[in-house]
């Protein structure tokens, strides 16, 4: 996704930033940023999922810079989403697939029922618009009802759809898919896998398969795998990036159902610890409801700021 | 080899062991100074308050929970105690499980009059489709109910249709699928054709939905209003963060929550999702769900979570996970042929299995208290599980004849291995020098024995600069 990508669907995340608008209203007009104002800063850091140790380090180092002084709501808002920004910042990175892999092949991974198929069914949607050839692997052959549901996908996004019968070997059927597209010149081609957890080695080492397999075929693809997060997810999220990454090269992040009332705010800690790509956000189930990762809306809705009004504010 | 996976093993309890030691160090360092007094108390929850957050327990509930636990601690009670320390660490322990509903699972409601409906909500992707068809799966083999699944999600693709293909592996009844109904229409005809059919429960799964759509938050209303369920099962991921106080809240304001159901308790979560449930819901946990196949029910137990939570407990009950995981009889078979000398690469590959079958270390330690400081303290040091795979995945690329007898890997091998592995000819390489030098590694062990490698440790065996080293002995993690 080059610059500029879902920027036709760039209304933001304004439903779920404005929901997030109380908590500090109260607590912050124009009083000293004491002890107290700071404890109360660092509670809303980690009712949004940052962590005990992220949230405690960001107001650590708020107090050697503000500590005492007199703050309004919106500066201490502003500042603290400036500082989460500055986190994020290094990860908000387009998905740009490259035009040179013909296909270039994308493998959608994540623990289960985190948004891969629905995600896969919005990126169909948004590159078909764009004109290009996409095709869908029904690499689920696990779950019931899996490859009807990216079927599904497939028509309201007009892309073929490869699918084998249930139970089929996943990485046989990636390979064939692969060979498919290729036949077919396709720009893209989205590889859907069953949700796994990632503290099962039998099921992870499946994955690694399906890219072995692959590799047999195209020695350079996949060339994105992608790990569909749920913004629900708490501290556990950590050690799903941590694991995926080691075992199958995770290249980036999508984060899911930004459009409900959690904050997502792991994805500080994870920008800090691992620094990989957040493309894009999943804010709905439908094919549009997909938006490139911002990390300035992002952090101010992690701290109840409505979009484009922190700098007014600092 | 055995051996060393054995020496690896001990390796592991001793982290366990560490880690355990974190928070009762806290509880003997008040043992120590005698009486308790408030300063000690409140130390001491400042690691149980930690230890609850890096758990997922939603702020307001660890406050809550931190607060009771502070009075009940600070007192009479403990004073009176021989050991403060132990005292402390009881009454947090016996507090969360208390909070978390005390002893003994509580089973589904079923008395009412037949059909007999279940009302399955959540958020999206939570797992109330796969838990209906276990519930279904559970009741009509256990109890020999007569049980009909239908499913009010016209929002997801294919929800309909999962449901029934789940309904056929549970061998139930699932309602058929009548395109153009609202959820209260198909709601009404499930609960009609039950009443005409005869059917003992009615198990009602509904489109995931998020607490702040008002919309589809009035929808379960009325399917709940014209179906007056006897249980509203609220089915959330173990793996929830903070937002559970607001699903919950959400939730149970509309429909009326009388059980919650915590899915994936099969991964490494710790669960505080689950406390936060309870306190804000008031309703019980039912089931826990272990796994995506339907026999993966389970009854809920409040201590096994507790110590999960808290990562006091259960330290004994991970390690013996681990031994089971491990094959014992094909550790004895590879042991065995590295005493003959006869260990080559397929017993290599198979060794590799082994070990990956424990799955991530640091996965494990996860589970534990404090984790965010082992898991510094492991690092890089842990398993480095990326060469094993690279390692397996060169193996099985070779002949039968070359994994018996790597000498006769020469060039031209060397490229078709690392063309069908994906690999290079420098990485095929690496794997062999270091088969190599495990080869030899072990006729130091067989030299040495058990006793020796006790009294020298790994260092004796071990080479210098062996990259991911050996599976099981390699990157010793203390
Ligand atoms: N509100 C909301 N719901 C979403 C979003 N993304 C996915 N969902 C919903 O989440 C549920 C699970 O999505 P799936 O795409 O089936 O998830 P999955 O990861 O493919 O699941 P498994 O294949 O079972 O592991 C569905 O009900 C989706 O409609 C999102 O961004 N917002
Ligand atoms: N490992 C594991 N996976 C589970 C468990 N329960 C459900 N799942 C998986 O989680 C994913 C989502 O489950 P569903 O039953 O489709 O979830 P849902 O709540 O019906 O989803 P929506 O209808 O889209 O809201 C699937 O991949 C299931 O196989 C569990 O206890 N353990
Ligand atoms: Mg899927
Ligand atoms: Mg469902």
């Amino acid at each position: 996704m080059a610059l500029g990508f879902f920027s036709r669907l760039k209304k933001g995340l304004s439903r779920s930033t404005q929901k997030l608008g109380g908590g500090l209203t109260s607590v912050f007009t124009k009083r000293k940023l004491d002890d107290e104002a700071l404890e109360e800063l660092e509670d809303l850091l980690i009712t949004a999922d940052l962590g005990p140790s992220v949230a405690g380090r960001i107001i650590e180092s708020f107090r050697r810079t503000r500590f005492g002084t007199e703050v309004s709501d919106a500066e201490i808002r502003s500042a603290l989403a400036d500082e989460i920004a500055s986190v994020l910042e290094p990860v908000a990175i387009p998905f740009a697939p490259d035009p040179a892999h013909r296909p270039h092949v994308v493998l959608m991974v994540g623990v289960n029922g985190t948004g891969k198929t629905t995600t896969i069914g919005k990126m169909a949607r948004y590159f078909t618009d764009q004109g290009k050839k996409v095709m869908l692997v029904a690499g689920d052959t696990f779950r019931a009802a899996a490859v009807e549901q990216l079927q599904v996908w497939g028509e309201r996004t007009g892309c073929t759809v490869i699918a084998g019968p249930p139970n089929a070997d996943a990485a046989g059927l990636a390979f064939e898919a692969l060979k498919q597209a290729k036949a077919q010149d396709a720009d893209l081609l989205f590889v859907d896998t069953a949700g796994r957890l990632h503290n099962k080695s039998a099921l992870m080492e499946e994955l690694a398969k399906i890219i072995r397999v692959m590799r047999k075929f195209d020695e350079t693809a996949p060339h994105s795998v992608l790990l569909v997060l749920d913004a629900t997810t708490g501290q556990n999220a950590m050690e799903q990036v941590r694991v995926f990454r080691e075992l199958v090269n995770v290249t980036g992040l999508v984060v899911t159902k930004l459009d409900g009332s959690a904050r997502g705010g792991i994805v500080v800690a994870l920008a800090d610890s691992f620094g990989l790509p957040v493309h894009a956000v999943g804010v709905g189930e439908q094919a549009e409801d997909l938006r490139p990762f911002s990390a300035q809306d992002f952090a101010k809705g992690l701290v109840g700021l409505p979009e484009g009004e922190a700098e007014a504010a600092s | 080899m055995f051996a060393q996976w054995r020496v690896s093993f001990w390796g592991i309890t001793q982290v366990f062991e560490a880690l355990s030691g974190r928070l009762s160090g806290v509880f003997d360092g008040l043992a120590k100074r005698g009486a308790l007094s408030e300063a000690d108390v409140m130390e001491a929850m400042r690691e149980v308050r930690l230890a609850m957050l890096d758990a997922d327990v939603a702020l307001p509930v660890v406050k809550d929970f931190v607060n009771k636990v502070k009075e009940r601690a600070v007192g009479a009670e403990v004073l009176e105690s021989i050991s403060p320390g132990q005292a402390v660490a009881k009454i947090v322990n016996d507090a969360l499980i208390d909070a978390l509903g005390g002893a003994g699972a509580v089973p589904i409601t079923l008395n009412a009059v037949p059909p007999v409906p279940i009302l399955m909500v959540g958020l999206q992707g939570s797992g109330k489709t796969t838990t209906s068809g276990k519930i279904a799966l559970r009741l009509s083999t256990r109890e020999r109910k007569k049980v009909l699944l239908a499913s009010l999600d016209t929002q997801r693709p294919a929800a309909q249709l999962q449901l029934a293909q789940l309904a056929t592996q549970a061998n139930v009844a699932s309602l058929p699928i009548v395109a153009g109904q609202t959820p209260v229409e198909i709601a009404q005809r499930a609960m009609d054709v039950a009443r005409r059919e005869g059917y003992d429960v009615v198990i009602l799964d509904t489109a995931g939905r998020l607490s702040i759509d008002e919309a589809l938050m009035e929808e379960v209303r009325q399917v709940r209003a014209v179906t007056q369920p006897a249980e509203t099962l609220l089915v959330v991921d173990a793996m929830t963060g903070q937002d559970a106080v607001n699903t919950a809240k959400a939730f149970n304001d509309a429909v009326g929550v009388t059980g919650v159901v915590m899915t994936r308790m099969d991964g490494d979560a710790r669960g505080g999702a689950a406390l936060s449930m309870k306190a804000i819901t008031g309703a019980p946990i039912k089931l826990t769900g272990s796994g995506e196949k339907l026999d993966a029910l389970e009854e809920f137990h409040p201590e096994r979570v507790a110590g999960r939570i808290l990562g006091l407990g259960d330290i004994a009950g991970l390690v013996e996970k681990a031994a089971d995981t491990l094959d014992h009889e094909e550790g004895e078979r590879l042991a065995k042929k590295m005493m003959a000398g006869k260990f080559d690469l397929d017993d290599y590959a198979s060794q590799i299995r082994q070990i990956s079958k424990l799955g991530s270390i640091s996965g494990i330690v996860g589970m534990l208290p404090g984790m965010g400081k082992v898991k510094e303290a492991l690092g890089d040091k842990d398993l480095d599980t990326t060469i094993l795979k690279t390692h397996l995945a060169i193996i099985s690329s070779m002949t039968k004849g070359e994994r018996k007898a790597p000498a006769i890997i020469k060039a031209s091998r060397k490229k078709r291995i690392a063309a069908g592995s994906g690999t290079s000819v420098q990485e095929v390489n690496k794997l062999l020098k270091q088969f190599d030098m495990m080869s030899s590694m072990m006729k130091r062990f067989n030299k040495l024995g058990m006793k020796g490698l006790m009294r020298q440790g790994m260092s004796a065996l071990m080479p210098k600069g062996m990259g991911g080293g050996p599976p099981g002995g390699g990157r010793p993690f203390r």
